[in-house]
């Protein structure tokens, strides 16, 4: 089976959040970023256990400019055999998925795994939007994921529960938690990334509709109001008259 | 302006993010018409949050991509402007697919009213926001559930029915397992969350948790500690790789408050921290705290709730 997976870069989770050029761009300076982590945990991982199972390959597919190199070469060393950079920035998911779509389309891969969500964009579009442009079946939220005889066979959250589901292939599917485990890649992996593959491909054309027009710090944070342990319904009463939520 | 909203419905009644993606719309001074698909009664309780009619597709349908094309069809056939859904687990699988069949921008989980082009929504897991400006001339939004409300008293709306063309299904159901066999509401919608942590010390503990949220009609939560060690299921892990909520009220015990536990809890609108140590860092993201043990503040705030009314 030809697996694809989806990865991008994200700032690490501990990163200050601040915005340059009157606050229409992330201010990178100083932050470390890593691969997103649904992408890297779940994602890839599955699709290394399902190529270790069945055969197959495993290529890793990232829009981005050269910054995303290292973060590629952690997938590499993780396990993936190849991986593609589409050379663009992306700035609208909608781009993201057609550039993908464009590389991954005419039956190159069976399957598609991609991430839940991005961490700084937070989004869940790409995905779907990857699915439909590829006129493959989508699975999302999936927590648990195989392919048998040419099915797949997931579970995904729903209302109050997970629904099992059955989808044809060609298949795309977003990673939640429960797919796998974080695999940490050794010093041999770390050795053998550094030769795999990494193909550079220029962007064709893409489609886009939506851009940031301006990013905005939430308002600063009141004091936490501290209660003393022996008086909780003092905080009963405030929850009550002043915050209102009771 | 018109919208076509798409309308999830459990037992032929709208559910909850539903009515809030159609108020949300209303609210935006649109015209609002429903689309519902599978059992219906009567507008689905619809009308009263602000459609003016409610196009049924009778045939139940679950693969996505099925739904897409007719939420698709249907906004082609009312001259949709703006097609809402809500940013669950359906309409993250259903409004992408849309924004690509009508060549429409896409504006995810918006927590702000669409102003001309522009909509605000949460980025950075909740660590800023951004303004998102959409060229196309449809554009499709998807409402973070539990940021607008449902608005209420509109008329009963008509119900119409639909046959799109919806093609082969690629996905089919074959089973559902509940996550809460004790009926709480899924914590992506719950209005009130108690949650907590490694403090806790061990899984024979959680009973002082769950009578706070019994009383409270909250929902339980954990951090992603006390779920990878299997204290408690792993649909109660919250935070940035587990769930990400929004509720009005979040109680956390025993929870240091990394920031990656924080990232799935800070849009909650009053949170409470409870820690037997004041340096915590919850307490910096919290409205209200107690230093304190949680197996006396528990119980003990269990018994001043139950006296209140
Ligand atoms: C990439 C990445 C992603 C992550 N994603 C998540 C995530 O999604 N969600 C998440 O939760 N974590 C996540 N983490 C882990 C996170 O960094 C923390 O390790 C975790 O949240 C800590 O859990 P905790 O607060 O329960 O435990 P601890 O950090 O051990 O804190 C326990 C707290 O309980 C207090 N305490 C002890 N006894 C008592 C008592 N009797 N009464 C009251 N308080 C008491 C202690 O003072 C302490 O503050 C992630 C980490 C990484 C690196
Ligand atoms: N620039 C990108 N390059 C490759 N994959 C991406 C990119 N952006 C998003 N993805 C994939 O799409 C998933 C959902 O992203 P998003 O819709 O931005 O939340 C991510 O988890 C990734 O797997």
């Amino acid at each position: 089976m030809k697996i694809l997976v989806c990865i991008s870069k994200a700032p690490d989770t501990t990163s200050r959040i601040a915005f340059t050029e009157g606050d229409t761009q992330f201010d990178s300076n100083g932050v470390q970023f890593i691969v997103n982590p649904y992408d890297e945990w779940y994602a890839l991982v599955r699709a290394l256990e399902l190529k270790e199972a069945q055969g197959g390959s495993v290529t890793t597919i990232t829009v981005g400019e050269a910054d995303c190199d290292p973060v590629i070469r952690k997938a590499l060393a993780i396990g993936a055999d190849d991986a593609v950079r589409i050379d663009a920035n992306p700035t609208d998911a909608l781009q993201v998925a057609s550039l993908i779509a464009s590389h991954a389309s005419e039956g190159r891969y069976d399957l598609v795994l991609c991430g839940k969500e991005t961490i700084d964009h937070n989004g869940s579009v790409v995905g779907g939007m990857l699915a439909e442009l590829m006129n493959a079946s989508f699975v999302s939220l999936a927590t648990s994921l195989e392919v048998e005889g040419g099915v797949v066979k997931a579970t995904r959250e729903a209302a109050g529960g997970l629904e099992s589901v059955e989808a044809s292939l060609p298949a795309v599917v977003s990673a939640a938690k429960g797919m796998a485990e974080q695999r940490i890649p050794n010093m041999r992996g770390i050795m053998a990334a550094r030769t795999k593959p990494l193909n550079v491909v220029p962007a064709g054309d893409a489609l886009q509709a939506a851009s940031v027009a301006k990013f905005e710090l939430p308002p600063a944070k009141g004091d936490c109001k501290m209660i003393s342990a022996d008086q909780p319904e003092e905080l009963v009463r405030l929850l009550r008259e002043e915050a209102k939520v009771l | 302006m018109k919208c076509l909203a798409y309308l999830p419905t459990h037992d032929g009644q709208a559910t909850k993010a539903g009515l809030e993606a159609v108020s949300y719309a209303k609210k935006c001074g649109a015209d609002v018409v429903a689309l519902a698909i599978g059992a219906l009664n009567a507008d689905g309780g619809v009308g009263s949050a602000g459609a003016s009619k409610v196009l049924h597709v009778a045939q139940d349908l679950q693969d996505e991509a099925q739904i897409a094309r007719a939420v698709s069809e249907a906004a082609r056939a009312e001259g949709a402007s703006l097609v809402v859904a809500p940013h669950n687990h359906v309409g993250r699988a259903v409004a992408p697919r849309v924004a690509v069949r009508l060549g429409a921008g896409m504006v995810p989980g918006v927590t702000g009213l669409l102003e001309g082009s522009t909509v605000k929504r949460n980025v950075f897991s909740g660590k800023a926001m951004a303004h998102v400006s959409v060229d196309s001339e449809v554009k499709v939004i998807t409402t973070t559930p539990n940021a607008f409300g449902v608005e209420g008293g509109g008329a009963e709306a008509a119900v119409e029915s639909f046959a799109p063309e919806v093609g082969e299904a690629s996905l089919k159901v074959t089973g559902f397992k509940a996550s809460s066999s004790d009926g709480s509401v899924p914590l992506p919608e719950a209005v009130r969350v108690v949650s907590a942590g490694r403090g806790l010390k061990g899984p024979e503990h959680w009973g002082i948790v769950e009578e706070l949220a019994t009383t409270l009609e909250a929902t339980t939560a954990c951090s992603r500690p006390v779920s990878d060690m299997g204290w408690r299921p792993h649909h109660e892990h919250v935070g940035q790789t587990g769930i990400t909520i929004r509720p009005d009220l979040y109680i956390a015990a025993g929870i240091s408050g990394a920031i990656q536990h924080l990232a799935g809890v800070n849009q909650s609108k009053v949170i409470v921290a409870i820690n037997t140590d004041p340096e915590a860092p919850f307490f910096k993201a919290a409205d209200y705290g107690i230093v304190g043990d949680a197996f006396e503040v528990l119980p003990k705030l269990t018994e001043a709730i139950k006296n209140l009314s």
